[in-house]
C-alpha cells in the first residue's frame, strides 16, 4: 500500500519515537484500544495509541474533550468501569503488562508505583475523613506501615508539598482547605509510596492561574528531584509548552500528531495542530484580528470513520483523506498522522488568514458611557463555621467605581473570589447593591419608575459560563430563545417570535432545524449559541458575558469569540466581558479591568495594560499564564505568586494585595490605595506605582 | 453548640403553640362530644338535664375560648387535663402506655437498620444482579403488603407451629427481660420489616450515588481494597441522608402502630389514641397530639446533631479563614 507521496504505508504497525539514549522505557502503551458498550452502541474512545514514558520524564496527552486522553490514562490504571468498557493492546510498566494483571494484583500497582491526580480537587478527597487518614491509608495498605510511622511520613509528605504547619493538618478535613491546598494534598497522597509514575489528569483546570503555577511548579519539581516520571493530561496548550518534555496530541480517539515539544509547536506538520495553536487565544499576542476557529464539530464517537477523523474539519483535505493515515516521520523528527505532512513541510499548505472585520472594536474618539458604577458596594453576610457559627460579613465588591463606553468591551479578570461575578449580578440587577449606584444611560437604575426599570431588563441581557446548566432540559431551543419575547412582550402573535427565532438562529450560525431540539441533544458550542440567541432576542443594547467561553473546548472557543465580536458590530452592542483567562480577555476587549478581593487594581485599555502592566497583581497574573510557545516559556522568568488567596471574609489590612505581593511593606497596610490615574486612561490602585 | 441547641429549643415554642391551636379548633368541628357518645352512644335515652350536667362537669359548656385557655394554662404548668372519658390524668393514661410503645419503635428501627444497611449496600454494589432484584421484591413486598397483615402472618404462623399466643397484658422489661423480648420481638418484626423496606431502598439509591463520586474514585487509585472503600469511604458518605428517614420513621412509630397493637393485643399509644378518637375524649387527643409533635421535634434535633457528628463540614462550616 503507498501513499501519495509514495511512501510505504504499513497498517497497524506500532512503531514509535524511541526514546533518546539509554533506558528502556518505564511505561509503554501498544495498540491501546478501548470500546465502551452504551445504549447509543459501541463507542470506540480510544484506538491504536501508542506510547512510551522514559523514567524521569515528563509527557503530556493533549486534546479537546472526547479526544480520549483522560480514558487512555485510567486504562493504564485500570480503573475503566469493567462492566461497560473493554481494554485491548498491551501497557508494558516495568516489565509486565498491566492488561494482564488481576484485580488484586493491580491493586498492589495502583498508589504504589502508579498515582493518579485528578482534575477536581474540590470532590476527590472524601468530605468526612481527616486529611491524616486519607494520606495515611496508602502508606498502611502498600507499606504496610504501622500508624505511628504513617503518620511521621504523612506530616513529612504535607510538608514537602508545601503545606505550612503540617502537624495540625493531620487533623483537618479536606473542606477547611482551599482547592490550591487540596490538590497539595491530593499531590501528597500521589508521592506517599515513592511512585515510578504520577498521571495527572488536568490537574490545574479547576484552580486559579496564580495557584495553577504554584502546583504545575510544585509537581515539577518534585518529579524532578525524585526521577519520577509524569503524564500531564491537559486541553490547555500554555501548561505542555512550559512543563512536557514531549506531547502527544489526540483527536478523536487517535493520536495525530507526536514529538518532542519545540518542533511540535513550532513547526506543527498535523493540520489539526496547526488549527488548534492558531485558535488559542494568545496572552503575548493582541494585535492580531481574529481567531482562527477550527468550523465545525468533532465527530460522534458513536458513529465509524473510515478514513482520517478530522477530514470533515480539515482545510486540506482531498480524495486519500477518505483512508485512514497512520503516524508518519516528519522533516522535523515528530510524527504526524497525515497524508499531506509532507506538503506542509513544505509551506504550500497553510490556514487561511482569517477573513477580516475582525479587528475588536476600538473606543471612540468621544466616548459616552453607557454604565456608570458610582462607590459599588455588596456584601453578602454568611455563616462562619457550620450551623454552630457566627455570621460574618463578606465584601464581594468594594467601592467600585466603573464606567463602561458605549460599545466597548470591557473585560473584567480576576481570580475567584475578587468579585468579578458579583459585578455581573448587581448590573442585571439580579442582586441589590449594599451601597453606591449604578448609572444606565446616566439614570440610577434603583430611582426609575416600573415602565423604565423594565425597560433596562429588556436593554441588559446576559451570557452564562456554562452552557450545561444555564439552559432548561425541558424547554426546546425555539422555546427558551421565545421566553424573553413573550416576558416583554415584544413580539405578540406566535408567528413573528417564530420568525424572530428563525433568524436568532441564522444569526448565530445554527440550523433552523435545532428549534426543536432539546439541550441534551445539542454539544457546548452549540448551547452557547442558543445561550447567545436567548440573550439577543430582545435587541439588547448592553451584554453580561459571565465567563461565557471557559466551558468550551479550544476549538469551539475561537468560534464563539468571534461570533460574539461580529454580533457586536452588527448590533452595536456594549459587553462586559467577564473572565478569568487573561488571554481571552485580551483578545476580545477594549479595556480591562483586574479585580482582586472585591477591589479594583488596575484599569487600562487592552494593549496598555498587557504591554505595560503597572500593578504587581497583574504583573504576577500574566506571569503566572503559561503561554503556548515552548521557546518563550523558556525564556521567561517564572514568578509564582507566594501564598494562597485570602479569604474574603477575613481581607487584609490595607491593600488587600499586600498579603502576597513581592513589594508590600508597612505603609501597604497602613490604608486602602485608591485607583489614580498613572498615564492617560490607565489606573493603578497601589501606591508603589 | 449549646447556643445552637437553646437556639432550636426556643423554636420548639412556635411550632407546639401552632399544634395546640390547629388540634383544638379542629376537635371542636367534629361533631358530637365526649358527653354524647358516653350516655347516648347506644342509643339510650338520657334527659337533657343530665346531658347539660355532665357537659357543664367536664367544661365543655363554656365558651371555646376559655376551653381553650384552661388546658393552655395547664399545659405551662405541665398539667395536661384529665382524660373525659376515664376521669384519670392523661399523663397517667400516657405514661402506663408510653413504654410499650417505646419499645417497639425502637425495636423496629433497630430491627429495619440492620436488615436494611446490608441489603441496601450489597443491592448497590451488584446493581442489576441477582442479589439487586431479589432486595427489590423484598422490599417492594415491605412496601406493599399492609404491616397488619404480615403481623398477622406472624401470629398464625406462631399459633399453627407452637400453639403461642400472644399474653393477655404486657410483660415489663425490668419483671421479665426474657419474657417481654419474646413478647414484643413479633409486633417490632413486623413493623420492623416495613421500616427495612423503606430504609433499605433509600440506602440503595445513597450508595448508589456516593460510588459515582470523584473520591471513591481516589480512594481505587490509591490501591485501597474493597472492604474499606466501601466501609470506609462510601457508607460513611452514604449514610447521611439515611439518618434523617431514621429518625422521621422513628417519631413515626410513636403514633403509628395503631393496628399492629391490635393485632397483638398491646396495650400502647396507637391503641389509646384511637379509643380517645372514638370516644370524643378531646383532652386525651389534645394530649396525644402535642406529645407526638414533642417527640417529631425531638427527633428532628436529634437527627440534626447526629448529623453534626457524623459530617464535619456541618460541624465546621465551609469557610475557614
Amino acid at each position: 500500500m503507498l501513499n501519495f507521496s509514495g511512501r510505504e504505508l504499513k497498517p497497524h504497525s506500532p512503531h514509535v519515537v524511541e526514546t533518546e539514549g539509554v533506558a528502556k522505557p518505564l511505561l509503554s502503551v501498544r495498540n491501546l484500544e478501548v470500546e465502551f458498550r452504551t445504549s447509543r452502541g459501541l463507542v470506540r474512545a480510544v484506538r491504536d495509541v501508542n506510547f512510551d514514558v522514559a523514567p524521569g520524564e515528563i509527557i503530556a496527552l493533549v486534546g479537546e474533550s472526547g479526544s480520549g486522553k483522560s480514558v487512555s490514562a485510567l486504562s493504564v490504571m485500570g480503573l475503566l468501569p469493567k462492566a461497560n468498557s473493554e481494554v485491548r493492546g498491551s501497557i508494558m510498566f516495568d516489565g509486565r503488562n498491566l492488561l494482564s494483571l488481576n484485580e488484586h494484583e493491580m491493586r498492589t500497582i495502583r498508589g504504589r508505583q502508579i498515582s493518579m491526580i485528578f482534575q477536581e480537587p474540590m470532590t476527590s478527597l472524601n468530605p468526612v475523613l481527616t486529611i491524616g487518614l486519607q494520606i495515611i491509608e496508602p502508606l498502611q495498605t502498600h507499606l504496610g506501615l504501622t500508624t505511628a510511622e504513617a503518620e511521621a511520613r504523612a506530616v513529612e509528605l504535607i510538608s514537602l508539598v508545601g503545606i505550612p504547619d503540617p502537624e495540625s493538618r493531620l487533623n483537618s478535613y479536606p473542606h477547611q482547605f482551599s482547592g490550591g491546598m487540596r490538590q497539595r494534598v491530593m499531590i501528597a497522597i500521589g508521592l506517599a509510596c515513592n511512585p515510578k509514575l504520577i498521571i495527572a489528569d488536568e490537574p490545574t483546570t479547576a484552580l486559579d492561574v496564580t495557584i495553577q503555577a504554584q502546583i504545575l511548579e510544585l509537581m515539577r519539581d518534585l518529579t524532578r528531584k525524585l526521577g519520577i516520571s509524569l503524564i500531564i493530561i491537559t486541553h490547555n496548550l500554555g501548561i505542555v509548552a512550559r512543563y512536557a518534555d514531549r506531547v502527544f496530541v489526540m483527536y478523536a480517539g487517535r493520536l495525530v500528531e507526536e514529538g518532542n515539544i519545540s518542533p511540535i509547536f513550532e513547526t506543527p506538520r498535523h493540520p489539526y495542530t496547526m488549527g488548534l495553536l492558531l485558535s488559542v487565544p494568545r496572552l503575548d499576542q493582541g494585535a492580531r484580528s481574529r481567531l482562527n476557529a477550527i468550523e465545525g464539530l468533532p465527530p460522534d464517537p458513536s458513529k465509524e470513520i473510515a478514513g482520517c477523523p478530522f477530514a470533515d474539519r480539515c482545510p486540506f483535505r482531498i480524495e486519500i483523506c477518505s483512508q485512514p493515515p497512520q503516524l508518519e516521520f516528519t522533516d522535523v523528527g515528530t510524527r504526524a498522522a497525515c497524508f499531506r505532512s509532507d506538503e506542509i513541510a513544505e509551506g504550500k499548505l497553510k490556514w487561511r488568514s482569517p477573513q477580516g472585520g475582525g479587528e475588536v472594536v476600538s473606543l471612540p474618539k468621544a466616548p459616552t458611557a453607557l454604565v456608570e458604577l458610582q462607590q459599588l458596594s455588596k456584601s453578602y453576610w454568611v455563616k462562619k463555621g457550620g450551623i454552630f457559627g457566627r455570621i460574618g460579613e463578606v465584601r464581594a465588591v468594594a467601592d467600585l467605581d466603573l464606567q463602561i463606553q458605549a460599545g466597548e468591551t470591557l473585560g473584567l479578570v480576576g481570580e475567584s473570589g475578587c468579585g468579578k461575578t458579583t459585578v455581573g449580578r448587581l448590573l442585571l440587577a439580579i442582586d441589590k447593591p449594599t451601597r453606591g449606584s449604578i448609572r444606565f444611560d446616566g439614570q440610577d437604575i434603583y430611582q426609575l419608575n416600573k415602565a423604565d426599570f423594565a425597560r433596562y431588563r429588556h436593554d441588559v441581557q446576559v451570557i452564562f459560563q456554562d452552557p450545561y446548566s444555564s439552559l432548561n432540559p425541558r424547554m426546546t431551543v425555539a422555546q427558551m430563545v421565545e421566553e424573553p419575547m413573550i416576558a416583554h412582550r415584544t413580539e405578540r402573535s406566535r408567528e413573528a417570535r417564530q420568525d424572530r427565532v428563525r433568524s436568532l438562529l441564522d444569526q448565530v450560525g445554527l440550523r433552523p432545524e435545532i428549534a426543536e431540539r432539546y439541550p441534551h441533544q445539542l454539544s457546548g458550542g452549540q448551547r452557547q449559541r442558543v445561550g447567545i440567541a436567548r440573550a439577543l432576542a430582545l435587541n439588547p443594547r448592553f451584554i453580561v458575558c459571565d465567563e461565557a467561553v471557559s466551558a468550551l473546548d479550544v476549538s469551539i472557543q475561537g468560534q464563539v469569540i468571534n461570533l460574539l465580536i461580529d454580533l457586536q458590530k452588527q448590533f452595536n452592542l456594549t459587553y462586559l466581558f467577564i473572565a478569568h483567562d487573561l488571554a481571552v480577555v485580551r483578545h476580545i476587549s477594549t479595556r480591562v479591568a483586574v479585580m482582586y478581593l472585591g477591589r479594583l487594581m488596575e484599569l487600562a485599555s487592552r494593549d496598555e495594560l498587557y504591554e505595560n502592566p503597572l500593578h504587581p497583581y497583574t504583573r504576577l497574573l500574566l506571569d503566572a499564564a503559561p503561554v503556548p510557545d515552548p521557546e518563550l516559556e523558556r525564556q521567561r522568568p517564572v514568578r509564582v505568586a507566594q501564598g494562597e488567596i485570602p479569604s474574603p471574609l477575613n481581607p487584609p489590612q490595607g491593600c488587600v494585595f499586600s498579603t502576597r505581593c513581592p513589594l508590600a511593606s508597612a505603609e501597604c497596610k497602613a490604608q486602602v490605595p485608591q485607583p489614580r490615574e498613572v498615564r492617560p486612561g490607565h489606573y493603578v490602585a497601589c501606591i508603589k506605582v | 453548640m449549646l447556643n445552637y441547641i437553646a437556639y432550636r429549643l426556643l423554636l420548639t415554642i412556635p411550632t407546639l403553640l401552632g399544634a395546640a391551636v390547629i388540634t383544638f379548633f379542629l376537635l371542636r368541628v367534629i361533631p358530637g362530644d365526649v358527653v354524647a357518645v358516653k350516655l347516648t352512644g347506644d342509643g339510650a335515652i338520657v334527659s337533657q338535664a343530665v346531658i347539660d350536667a355532665e357537659r357543664a362537669r367536664l367544661g365543655l359548656d363554656k365558651a371555646l375560648i376559655y376551653q381553650f385557655s384552661d388546658w393552655m394554662l395547664g399545659l405551662l404548668q405541665f398539667d395536661m387535663g384529665r382524660s373525659m372519658w376515664t376521669g384519670r390524668p392523661v399523663i397517667v393514661e400516657i405514661s402506663q402506655r408510653f413504654w410499650t410503645t417505646f419499645q417497639v419503635a425502637l425495636m423496629s428501627t433497630a430491627i429495619g437498620v440492620l436488615i436494611a444497611v446490608p441489603l441496601g449496600t450489597l443491592s448497590a454494589l451488584k446493581r442489576g444482579g441477582a442479589i439487586d432484584y431479589a432486595t427489590r421484591i423484598f422490599t417492594m413486598a415491605g412496601l406493599s403488603v399492609p404491616g397488619f397483615w404480615v403481623g398477622m402472618l406472624i401470629l398464625i404462623w406462631l399459633l399453627q407451629s407452637y400453639g403461642w399466643q400472644p399474653p393477655i397484658t404486657t410483660i415489663p422489661f425490668i419483671s421479665d427481660p426474657a419474657g417481654n423480648l419474646s413478647q414484643l420481638i413479633w409486633p417490632a418484626l413486623a413493623v420492623g420489616y416495613r421500616f427495612s423496606a423503606v430504609l433499605a431502598r433509600i440506602i440503595r439509591s445513597t450508595v448508589l450515588e456516593v460510588l459515582g463520586e470523584d473520591y471513591i474514585r481516589t480512594a481505587r487509585a490509591k490501591g485501597l481494597v474493597p472492604r474499606i472503600i466501601i466501609g470506609r469511604h462510601a457508607l460513611r458518605n452514604a449514610l447521611l441522608p439515611a439518618i434523617t428517614v431514621i429518625g422521621l420513621e422513628f417519631a413515626f412509630l410513636f403514633g403509628g402502630l395503631v393496628v399492629t397493637e391490635q393485632v397483638f393485643n398491646l396495650n400502647g399509644l396507637g391503641k389509646l389514641f384511637v379509643q380517645a378518637v372514638a370516644n370524643r375524649d378531646f383532652i386525651m387527643i389534645q394530649g396525644m397530639v402535642m406529645l407526638f409533635a414533642v417527640i417529631y421535634i425531638f427527633a428532628n434535633l436529634v437527627v440534626d446533631l447526629l448529623y453534626a457528628v457524623f459530617d464535619p463540614r456541618i460541624r465546621y462550616g465551609t469557610a475557614e479563614a
